[in-house]
């Protein structure tokens, strides 16, 4: 579980985190905002199904890959928020074949 | 044909910084390519972004990048934000990815500055949600202000634990414990390294300060840890360590939801590889690194590798190795003499040596042993993307595949997204020990483009780009 240190100024997006519309500020990275929404694990791996959460924040790791706008495979700490984009967790390959 | 550049500086950090904007105040046609949306690379992450109150809290270190960046700003460089490279050759073509257009430009000259990442070390329960790198938590509370929200434990080597625990402390985030994971007996090894150290800076003055501060302000720091452990099913929910008090072994257990583990930083060498750079082992940074000369220069002619990316030297003398590659690439187009190349270059070799006497006593000081090195429970995860056990790697080599490429061949580890950057050194740490001899042995995983994943879509659209 993550939190904001201070409130939220200046301007914010809203966007819909796994059904959840949310206030995030403007620029935050979709990985940030999702810590920050409680979501606990952002994806589960392809292969054993296992619960995955983001390891790096710098876009070598590749753990934190999310269904961005309903692409899969979304380097959830390299992708910045945009209002109205829709996060949902990765569900092992993602996309339709999950 | 592709577009073409005189320079193209591939990161933007501190060595990237100062590499554009010297060689663009020189006269070059400049072009940074950045994967952040503004420049700083992750010691200065955010740091034009940054409200005032954050920046103060994150300490008068990284408040120096912002001199960086005014500077850049008005070099007359030019910045490509979001802009990821996905391949490199010896030729200097360099395959982008900008907008979600996948392209090839062509440039004169390449200067190498996309850094280090944190070293990956495997332990039992390493893959749990909560655990993260020490360094990702500090790019959150760089760019968001993003904090964990109930009482962390940090584990891990190096000076960053610490100058985060710190960071955290004043920020009044509640750290449970710190646990040092070098072994004891390192400071005596690196005790005579010790006077070097302190005329470099005032590196040694600073580690003590945040080891005070965070003593004082209540932080217990457990030293000689070893058997690390992350506890829980879907989540972290304990940490479990050995550790030692007065040579007396001792176990314990902390219950937490976020362990942050570091275990110093290593070069990024996929760029390098893959334009087929010589790599040397480096004994006392325990990594691969690019081989350079006093200007930068690798064997590949026309491309140079500056700042952490070269071997770890940290973000004040990633300044100066930008400025000297930044130097002898003007003089290689006839914009400055030999003589001159010299001579504007003679402060940044003088500041350079100084910098780095630290690092003998750093390298010593937070030497990882083989146990953090090698993972020694079967059931540990080493590949994440492909969840390639340590006991199916040591199978492996045990069934004849004694080489870290043919073990990546027979497993698929280092063939998921993530492409090796995980697991490619603890691999080979691995084939190294089984077979009983030095790690430098072994050629480690070969990179080849796409060094990132691309959609067909976007290699199919190649060809498009560059009509």
């Amino acid at each position: 579980m993550f939190k904001r240190l201070n409130e939220i100024e200046g301007p914010t997006v809203t966007i819909n985190i796994e059904g959840a519309d949310v206030q995030v500020p403007e620029g935050e990275t979709v990985a940030a905002a999702a810590l920050v929404h409680h979501l606990g694990y952002t994806r589960t791996t392809s292969l054993s199904g296992a619960p995955r959460s983001p390891l790096c924040m710098m876009g070598v790791c590749f753990e934190c890959l999310m269904e961005v706008d309903g692409s899969p495979n979304q380097q959830a700490c390299q992708v910045q928020v945009k209002a109205g984009m829709t996060i949902r967790r990765q569900q092992g390959v993602g996309g339709t074949d999950a | 044909m592709p577009k073409s550049y005189q320079l193209v500086v591939i990161g933007a950090g501190p060595g990237g910084l100062c590499a554009a904007t010297t060689a663009a105040q020189l006269g070059m046609d400049v072009v940074v390519l950045d994967e952040q949306s503004s420049p700083g690379g992750q010691i200065y992450r955010a740091i034009t972004r940054t409200p005032a109150d954050r920046s103060a809290l994150l300490g008068a270190d990284y408040q120096r990048g912002a001199s960086l960046v005014e500077a850049f700003k008005t070099s007359g460089a030019q910045y490509w934000p979001q802009t990821t490279v996905w391949s490199l050759n010896a030729q200097h073509q360099i395959g982008i990815l900008r907008q979600g257009q996948a392209s090839i430009i062509q440039a004169e000259r390449v200067i190498v500055a996309s850094g280090a990442m944190e070293r990956p070390v495997p332990f039992p329960g390493w893959t749990l949600p909560g655990v993260m790198n020490v360094g990702a938590a500090q790019i959150l509370l760089k760019t968001s202000g993003v904090v964990p929200a109930s009482g962390m434990v940090i584990a891990g080597t190096g000076p960053l634990p610490l100058l985060v625990a710190w960071q955290y402390l004043r920020a009044g985030v509640s750290v449970k414990a710190i646990l040092e994971c070098s072994p004891t007996n390192n400071l005596w090894r690196a005790a005579p390294r010790l006077p070097q150290a302190l005329r470099a800076g005032d590196y040694i003055a600073r580690g003590l300060k945040y080891t005070v501060d965070l003593l004082k302000g209540g932080v217990p720091i457990y030293y000689g840890v070893s058997r690390l452990q992350a506890q829980g099913n879907d989540q972290v929910e304990a940490v479990n360590f050995g550790w030692e008090r007065f040579g007396i072994a001792r176990q314990k257990t902390l219950s937490t939801n976020h362990l942050l583990v570091h275990f110093g930083v290593i070069p990024r060498t996929n760029l390098t590889r893959s334009a087929g750079c010589h790599h040397v082992w480096d004994r006392g940074q325990q990594c691969w690194c690019p081989q350079v000369d006093e200007w930068g220069n690798t064997n590949v002619p026309g491309l140079a590798v500056v700042g952490d990316n070269a071997g770890i030297g940290g973000a004040r003398s990633a300044e100066h190795s930008g400025r000297l590659a930044a130097l002898e690439a003007a003089r290689s187009v006839h914009l400055i003499s030999r003589q001159q190349r010299d001579s504007q270059g003679q402060d940044d070799q003088n500041w350079m040596r100084k910098d780095l006497r630290v690092r003998p006593f750093l390298e010593t000081l937070y030497r990882l042993p083989d146990s953090l090195l090698v993972p020694s429970d079967d059931d540990t995860i080493v590949c994440r993307c492909e969840e390639i056990s340590a006991g199916a790697i040591r199978r492996a080599v045990h069934e004849g595949h004694s080489d870290p490429n043919q073990v990546k061949f027979f497993l698929r580890c280092g063939m998921g997204p993530c492409q090796g950057r995980q697991c490619a050194s603890v691999v080979a740490h691995m084939v190294a020990a089984e077979n009983k001899r030095p790690v430098s042995d072994y050629p480690p995983f070969r990179v080849r483009p796409p060094i990132r994943p691309l959609s067909i879509a976007q290699l199919a659209d190649l060809g498009g780009a560059e009509e």
